[in-house]
């Protein structure tokens, strides 16, 4: 924290122990809950019906479970890329938002695996996946790697946890029994010593090592799901770079906007500062610019040969039914925010969390663009189909579970924050002190 | 079609029952009246027994077996032995009467509105003549389908035959997404099965009953073909334009005439769809010359909903 005030030892780990809820904070988790259940009820009646109550029919096979999924699992790769490659690459000032971004990259991956066993016909059996798994399907290197990355993750978030652990059972008084019970159940072993702490570093960068490759694979894998078949807009040997760039963006965007709530509602404007954001916004440009680059490579290629069977699905998307949608997501998702964070004011917090959120939203409907369109142009012609069969639009049960998962994302956010320093304290102040140290 | 396919089932059924009880019959004739209360109908029936004598056995004694299984999962997987079956459609004999269909709908309790075998309008470009293509499951030999199947639930068998077990089938859709020939279809909310077939055990050789969340699609009839028949399109078709049969005794018969597959395909010129992807389809076309009927005499039996489509990869 190069600018900022000296802060004692107690002053910061008084600012970043978590906080009880507010009034705003329980309005929030009840609207967040709320939203949970009325997606559970969706899917009670998803179960009882069949998938018949989605609006996916014979063509559109594949609808907003699956964007979804994908932005889930697009959204989990930020973990990675601030966590383990800035900590390689000796990047210093990403610490206050190292957990944010792996409590993302968790919660996230939760939801993408709930949402694929929703999308699921026959989600009982699941266990099948175990007993009869075939090695030479996508689907199993997915259930694999994504199995893998969750893991990784997990013990990212638990292992630099540990000495706020001890921090917190050290101010018990702060928090009610039940959390200290946790806290103790989680951390009562670590005692700080310069063993342990050896230890720890040391599995923290052996997981960071680990955790880039199984993140590539991660979404190289899930892009793999539709490169692996014919059809147009799929048929791509782009697809795992696209993807995964793509994925940087979209994390990036989403740590930009919790970056912003926590500066603002949790009053962390000491620990996350305006330089935070301008870094942060550095980086998003040069995602945005990446991701724009294979946007490029995807649509403009086909469109130059405008192959017979690329045609109809990129006239669609350019301007046909899906053009809103489709230069919605290229402007909002990619070049506005460009445009914005190019300049110096626009990587002050407001804007940036103005542009964050607009990433993040691009992004959701970038998955969406990148799924439904080329289901509904199929290699032979739809025939002998009712009416309702020739396009897609999400029914209220699809739109409930999705507004469910992402709702239930954020909850796992919140409770997190609510149980455990979202901003490192340990990390936080052997920062300062070595920094000081240096001065000296 | 129905009916004649549950009539003979039942004979099937009624032929087991006869020979086990001429079984119990011969070797242990005393328990067998004795153990079981039944109010004799004084009407006799002449059985046959494994030796090989007539015995006579009150009809009451004709009991339903419950359905058994005749084929285990494990055969049915493995396929006919020796056979590859195939399929020629003739696009010169096809005017869109659609009876193909409804047969094979109806025969597989497939939900209205949806079908196994489509009749597509095709027409190749601005200035080619159009045509109608029915096409069902191409049974590719390098299915792709087969490939993404993470459960195994679509399968490759031996005969050729790509087949669907919707009882380990979790209903993920992969399959649908990679299949370029849009040929399979997903059971979104289930169906009314009448009570004789929902009580039978699941087979994929008959894809019945259908199962509620998990995909379908058109199965080369390998039941029909254990029982010597020719599969539902095949004979509902009046114009014999699906021609069907085993390529390695190179017959194929479409019910009224019967050709030698290689002859066939070497004289008409037969060709297969996408044959770019590489899929090696198990159908072959017949293109459509020297026609039995003008194209638009099937345009009567096109549905409002399905205009001309001028698209073929
Ligand atoms: S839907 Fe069923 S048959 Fe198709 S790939 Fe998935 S599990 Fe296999």
């Amino acid at each position: 924290m190069e600018n900022s005030i000296r802060l004692s030892e107690e002053q910061i780990t008084q600012d970043l122990l978590p906080q009880k809820f507010g009034k705003l904070g329980m309005i929030w988790v009840s609207i967040l809950i709320t939203i949970c259940l009325v997606g559970v009820y969706a899917y009670y009646r998803q179960i009882r019906y069949g998938l018949g109550v989605t609006a996916m029919r014979d063509y559109v096979s594949w609808g907003i479970y699956i964007s979804n999924f994908v932005f889930f699992v697009a959204i989990s790769l930020v973990g990675s890329l601030i966590t383990a490659i800035f900590r390689l690459s000796n990047v210093k000032w990403s610490t206050p938002l190292t957990r944010i971004a792996e409590i993302i990259a968790v919660s996230a991956i939760v939801f993408a695996s709930i949402i694929i066993i929703v999308d699921m016909g026959r989600p009982e059996r699941f266990t099948n996946l175990f007993l009869y798994g075939r090695l030479q399907s996508p689907i199993m290197w997915d259930v694999i790697v994504i199995g893998t990355y969750f893991f990784i993750s997990i013990l990212l978030l638990y292992f630099p946890l540990l000495p706020d652990l001890q921090i917190l059972i050290k101010n018990k008084d702060k928090s009610g029994p039940k959390l200290n019970w946790l806290y103790r159940f989680q951390g009562s072993f670590w005692k700080g010593t310069p063993e342990q702490l050896k230890i720890c570093n040391k599995a923290i960068n052996t997981l960071s090592i680990l955790i880039i490759p199984v993140a590539f694979t991660i979404h190289t894998v899930t892009s793999w799901l539709f490169a692996t078949t014919y059809r147009p807009g799929w048929d791509s040997t782009n697809f795992g770079a696209y993807f995964i760039s793509g994925a940087f963006l979209v994390g990036s965007g989403g740590v930009v906007v919790a970056m912003y709530v926590f500066h603002k509602f949790y009053h962390l404007e000491k620990y996350i500062t305006d330089l935070h954001f301008d870094r942060m916004g550095r980086i998003v440009v040069l995602l945005s610019f990446l991701y724009l680059y294979f946007n490029v490579n995807e649509y403009l290629v086909p469109a130059f040969k405008m192959k017979k069977s690329e045609e109809d699905h990129l006239a669609e998307l350019f301007s046909g039914d899906f053009s809103h949608m489709f230069w919605f997501a290229i402007f909002v998702g990619m070049i506005i925010p460009i445009i914005i964070l190019l300049f110096k004011k626009g990587r002050k917090p407001l804007p940036m969390f103005i542009v964050g959120c607009m990433i993040v939203v691009g992004a959701w409907f970038k998955r969406y663009l990148i799924v439904t369109p080329t289901l509904l142009h199929p290699f032979l012609p739809m025939q002998d189909i009712p009416a309702n069969f020739r396009h897609y639009f999400p029914s209220w049960e699809e739109w409930a579970i999705t507004s469910g998962s992402l709702a239930g994302a954020l909850l796992v956010i919140t409770f997190f924050v609510r149980i455990y320093p979202i901003v490192p304290i340990y990390e936080t102040i052997t920062e300062q002190l070595e920094s000081e140290s240096h001065e000296n | 079609m129905k009916e004649n396919n549950k009539t003979s089932r039942r004979d099937f059924l009624v032929s087991g029952l006869l020979a086990g009880a001429a079984i119990t019959g011969c070797s242990k004739p005393n328990d067998f009246v004795q153990n079981q209360e039944v109010a004799l109908t004084g009407e006799k029936v002449k059985l046959l027994s494994v030796e090989g004598e007539v015995i006579e056995i009150d009809k009451a004694y004709l009991k339903p077996v419950p359905n058994l299984p005749t084929i285990t999962n494990e055969d049915e997987r493995r396929g006919i032995p020796g056979k590859k079956f195939v399929m020629v459609i003739d696009l010169s004999r096809c005017k869109n009467l659609k009876k193909c269909q409804i047969a094979c709908d109806k025969a597989h309790l497939i939900n209205p509105g949806q079908n196994w075998l489509k009749i597509y309008p095709m027409q190749d470009s601005e200035h080619t003549a159009p045509y109608w293509q029915p096409t069902n499951c191409m049974h590719c030999d390098e299915p792709p389908c087969v490939k993404v199947c993470p459960v195994d639930a679509t399968f490759k068998r031996q005969d050729g035959i790509v087949l669907i077990d919707n009882e380990r089938c979790i209903g993920c859709r992969f399959c649908m997404a990679a299949c370029p020939y849009s040929s399979r279809i997903f059971n979104w909310s289930g169906q009314d099965v009448p009570a004789d077939i929902a009580a039978l055990p699941y087979s994929c050789e008959t894809s019945l009953p259908p199962k509620m969340g998990t995909v379908s699609k058109c199965d080369f009839c390998p039941d029909m073909n254990r029982k010597g028949e020719l599969p539902h399109c095949v004979q509902a078709c009046p114009n014999g334009v699906f021609i069907y049969g085993d390529m390695n005794t190179d017959i194929v018969s479409n019910g009224s005439e019967t050709f030698r597959f290689s002859e066939l395909i070497k004289e008409k010129a037969g060709y297969r769809l996408m044959e770019d992807l590489g899929t090696k389809p198990s159908v072959y076309y017949l293109p459509p010359v020297n026609r039995n009927f003008p194209f638009e005499n099937g345009l009567e039996n096109q549905s409002a909903d399905d205009k001309l489509n001028t698209h073929k990869l």
